[in-house]
């Protein structure tokens, strides 16, 4: 199937699936808050990737500890949108630059009032 | 030894998605940006998650993050004068922060998953023949519209970057 030093890895295999779903929590907090504390649409918007990658993490080892393989499919379409999303979000920021000529998102309130 | 290489692999994703929300320049954060996602393929082939592992570097570490540095050189954007947060922001990110708080707590204290040996679970995401079973008879569909998906974003990306004549700004 594979080629075995990588087969090997998973011989001695002590980490919990709590360890992988701990990593995921905390990996989705740090993105949360950089969500809410980051000023730049830019840095904004690769918080919101870094909570995406988390909940694959979460997937993955759901997937690896009950030895399905629905988990790891869902990560695959996660990722095909992932990459949309970054496509046509990055286009919009483009573009949003193009009117404002800033991407601060407290400068961009003209929804306001 | 997949136990130090968890712990290397945890440590290096968390430091540097710290990194990406602490750095004062948008370059550096994508650099760390680029860091974490390694750190998190190196965790996806602990977890035997080998097309995934290579998957995420390809598709995130090598379109998605040079895309984000393409973009933030293009726009050349100055930070400029760094406003204070108003004391909403500051009431919601402590509630926010309080909550996700409790969450890990009652989490880590009472909201342990009981899972079989992980020795003992037979891996089945290590083969590109089971993924490929996977995707041809059960997800068929979804594989059908994530395509028309990735055609529709394509078709809405050049829209959007196209210059429209006669929309004046609205400042």
């Amino acid at each position: 199937m594979f080629p075995l030093p990588l087969a090997t890895l998973s011989e001695a295999f002590t980490v919990t699936l709590n360890a992988y779903l701990y990593l995921a929590a905390v990996l989705f907090a740090v993105g949360f808050f950089g969500v809410l504390l980051r000023k730049n649409t830019l840095v904004i918007y690769m918080c919101l990737e870094l909570m995406l990658v988390a909940s694959t993490i979460a997937l993955v080892a759901f997937s690896r500890y009950n030895g399905v393989l629905d988990g790891n499919v869902f990560v695959f379409f996660i990722l095909t949108v992932a990459a949309a999303e970054v496509a046509v979000g990055l286009a919009i920021i483009v573009a949003l630059f193009r009117r404002r000529q800033t991407v601060q998102v407290e400068e961009l309130n003209a929804l306001k009032n | 030894m997949s136990d130090l290489l968890f712990h290397l692999f945890a440590l290096l994703t968390v430091a540097s998605a710290l990194g990406v929300v602490f750095n004062k320049n948008a370059v550096a954060s994508a650099l760390c940006f680029l860091l974490s996602l390694v750190g998190v393929a190196g965790l996806f082939v602990l977890l035997d998650a080998f097309l995934l592992a290579v998957l995420l570097v390809l598709v995130y570490a090598g379109a998605v993050v040079a895309l984000f540095l393409f973009i933030i050189m293009l726009l050349d954007m100055q930070g400029g004068d760094r406003k204070r947060f108003t004391k909403t922001t500051i009431l919601s990110a402590t509630v926010a922060g309080g909550l996700l708080l409790t969450g890990l707590v009652t989490f880590a204290s009472h909201g342990l998953v009981e899972t079989a040996d992980p020795a003992a679970v037979k891996v089945v995401g290590s083969s590109l023949r089971a993924y490929a079973e996977q995707l041809f008879t059960v997800y068929l569909l979804p594989v059908q519209i994530v395509g028309f998906l990735l055609l529709i974003a394509m078709l809405g990306v050049i829209v959007l970057s196209k210059k429209f004549e006669g929309l004046e700004d609205v400042k």
